[in-house]
């Protein structure tokens, strides 16, 4: 039987001169790092999970998670590479940068831990990326937008997801609100470096491609509050915004073991193709 | 195959049935589906829990010798896939559960009977995978050994199963075509490459083989269960034409299938082939198979470490329930 | 500790296409709003646009069922999930 491919005939992306602009590039390609890295160090995170899942159900939810992340990743170093003009894809994005040219925050490369910690990861990060894709589809970059558009639809049911799972771990058995509690404790000065600009975020909001950060925090704050709440958990009185530098490529000892992991085919056999 | 030598019960010549059984039969030979709450043998019930619930557990081990490589995978776009393949086999460990459900066990106990090690998986998850080209090799050997023997399985006699199946072959057929498009892209690549696909299918052809299970054309139990239709052919028949589909890919592949006495024979219309090493094949049943212990361990520890979780969920869901019983007294 | 199963869920679906809701499957879960949440994951890899019922098959009163269950196209973007995404040679045979 003879099966053909099915043909898929790719949408024109919108004309955007935004895209060559030489006098952005180098800010226009960090700030794609950032949002492409995050989302596939955090994907990657969360596809260890497959197969080890607490029950079925949450198994399978975990995956399709992973899987709109490592989406999300190809159309956004994707566009990085065209962006850069070098004629990088997003493979050689993903698979040949060392450590120090990843540009995600350290929150989303920690250890799995528990569930509670993968959860409440997931959800203090849902909060921010489902405001900041939202700000973004609003962005002078058509094709930002773009993608902003796609992905908001997968991110508003993560972030959904992962605020109904807090609350009901969090309001669930004494094990499970200490659980929570504990992760939330943990992962809370983690989450303020998704908000603190630099002048690569000054420069996209400059430019009307990206919001500026501040203007993200009041809402997150909204919701993470809410959410808490509901969950009987409480607000760590520390400062959020301890844990910084993953943007600029200063991480945690942790990234290097994901890369080594997820690059080795790449490295291993040069050139070849899989 | 996911389920092997299932022993059935009961069976029985026609002239010792009762007019209860005798109908059944009747109904099943007339090709009619049984369905959850009627009347059936214990024994068609008791082989059918065995069976469905050996295929589930399979499905569920079976996640985790391709999980091994999705941190690894080498492209975004093959670690999506592989990623969705094995997704899709925690969906038919999902629906098979379902399928056994209704037969009257539930889920949590099947899964620990397969902890205890009651119940058993194909013995094709416990050997590792060891290179890349392993994900080609599973998907093309494994699951295309699997599909053999599911397509005939849609038309069980038993209803949620026979659904089960078809649901389940149609997500299979994508499975078996990823596996084959990276053993291509092996075969074709680098000599390194090349070897890495060599090596895959050195492996698993043995194993693979070994899923049908050793031959029953004597076995009484086989007998039982294709009279009730919840096992469509033999072993043999279906290693056969395994064997038969794949040599084929293999050529085209241009990879050495690792069998010096395979050859086509001309007047039995099929190949001749070596069988495989039965001895292993009983010592990986037992227990002693390359990763028994790892595969048993993580599918113990996953379900361990998860109890907190599903007994908190289950706290908050009896909790919200409470509170809703109690604002809908205040409101009266 | 006591151990408390997640009931079993019938799962039923709408598509985009207006027809009658549909038996799909079963699945588990802590009470109605996650199987809600489970079957959208599971059962429609969230596809948009459409309704989902579940009911506790507890609480199902059956004659003798005999319904085929439909099946769900994947959701779009994930092509790969349709077997015609991999172009296997003529010679090869059927896959």
């Amino acid at each position: 039987m003879s099966v053909q491919s099915e043909t898929i005939t790719p949408q024109a992306p919108a004309a955007d001169p935004l895209v060559a602009d030489e006098a952005l590039r180098p800010a226009f390609f960090d700030w794609l790092c950032r949002m492409g890295d995050n989302t596939v160090v955090l994907g990657h995170r969360i596809s260890e999970w497959c197969g080890h899942g607490p029950v079925l159900e949450e198994d399978i939810a975990l995956a399709n998670t992973a899987l709109d992340l490592i989406g999300h990743t190809q159309m956004w170093l994707g566009l990085a590479g065209e962006v850069e003009g070098r004629g990088r894809s997003a493979d050689d994005l993903a698979f040949l940068r060392d450590a120090y040219r990843f540009r995600n925050a350290k929150l989303v490369e920690l250890p799995n831990g528990d569930m509670a910690v993968t959860l409440m990861r997931e959800f203090l990060f849902d909060a921010w990326h489902f405001e900041m894709l939202t700000a973004l589809t609003r962005s002078a970059s058509a094709r930002v937008a773009e993608i902003a558009a796609k992905a908001l639809k997968e991110v508003s049911y993560h972030l959904e997801r992962s605020s109904d799972l807090v609350v009901r771990l969090g309001d669930g058995s004494a094990e499970s609100h200490a659980r929570m509690q504990e992760a939330l404790d943990r992962l809370w000065s983690y989450a303020g470096e998704l908000f603190t600009a630099d002048a690569t975020d000054d420069a996209m909001a400059a430019a009307g491609i990206a919001p500026s950060l501040a203007d993200l925090l009041a809402q997150w704050q909204r919701t993470v509050d809410e959410v808490l709440e509901e969950a009987t958990l409480r607000k760590p009185e520390g400062r959020f915004d301890v844990h910084q530098g993953g943007k600029q490529g200063r991480h945690t000892e942790h990234l290097g073991y994901i890369l080594a992991e997820m690059q080795f085919l790449q490295r291993a056999y040069p050139g070849a193709s899989w | 195959m996911y389920a092997q030598m299932v022993k059935s019960e009961g069976m029985k010549a026609r002239d010792e049935m009762s007019p209860e059984e005798l109908a059944f039969q009747e109904r099943i030979d007339r090709g009619e589906k049984i369905e959850p709450k009627e009347w059936m043998p214990e024994g068609y019930r008791k082989t059918l829990v065995r069976q469905i619930g050996q295929h589930a557990h399979s499905e569920i081990v079976g996640q985790l010798p391709e999980g091994n490589w999705i941190t690894r995978a080498p492209t975004l776009e093959r670690k999506a896939i592989l990623l969705a393949k094995v997704q899709d086999e925690a969906g038919h460990g999902l629906y098979l559960y379902s399928a056994a459900e209704t037969l009257g066990v539930s889920r949590d106990d099947l899964v620990e009977k397969l902890h205890s090690g009651a119940m058993k998986y194909s013995s094709i998850f416990n050997y590792p995978t060891l290179n890349w080209a392993d994900m080609g090799a599973v998907g093309w050997l494994v699951d295309g050994a699997a599909i053999m023997n599911q397509v005939p399985l849609q038309r069980t006699s038993y209803g949620p199963y026979s659904r089960a199946m078809i649901r389940i072959c149609k997500e299979e057929s994508f499975h078996q075509r990823q596996g084959y498009s990276i053993m291509m892209k092996m075969a074709q690549g680098t000599p390194e490459q090349k070897e890495m696909a060599q090596d895959a299918l050195n492996r698993f052809w043995g194993p693979a083989l070994m899923m049908f299970g050793p031959s029953d054309k004597d076995s009484v139990h086989s007998a039982q269960s294709m009279a009730w239709k919840i096992k469509i052919n033999t072993n043999d028949e279906l290693r056969q034409k395994f064997v038969d589909e794949t040599v084929p890919q293999a050529e085209y592949l241009g990879l050495t299938i690792p069998d010096p006495t395979l050859k086509w024979d001309d007047e039995r219309g099929h190949y001749d082939f070596a069988q495989p090493d039965w001895d292993e094949f009983f010592e990986v049943l037992k227990g002693n198979g390359p990763c028994n212990e790892e595969r048993l361990g993580a599918r113990r520890r996953a379900w361990d470490e998860g109890a907190w979780f599903r007994e908190g969920l289950v706290a908050y869901a009896e909790k919200s329930a409470a509170r809703r019983a109690a604002a809908g007294v205040a409101a009266e | 500790m006591t151990k408390k199963e997640w009931p079993l869920w019938e799962v039923f679906i709408r598509g985009q296409h207006g027809l009658n809701h549909r038996h799909v499957g079963s699945l588990h879960a802590p009470d109605a709003e996650m199987a809600i949440n489970h079957a959208r994951d599971v059962y429609t890899r969230r596809k948009e646009g459409v309704s989902i019922w579940v009911v506790k098959s507890a609480d199902i009163t059956a004659s003798s069922p005999s319904e085929k269950g439909p099946l769900f196209d994947p959701a779009e973007s994930k092509v790969y999930r349709h077997p015609t995404f991999f172009d296997i040679p003529d010679e090869v045979g059927h896959m």
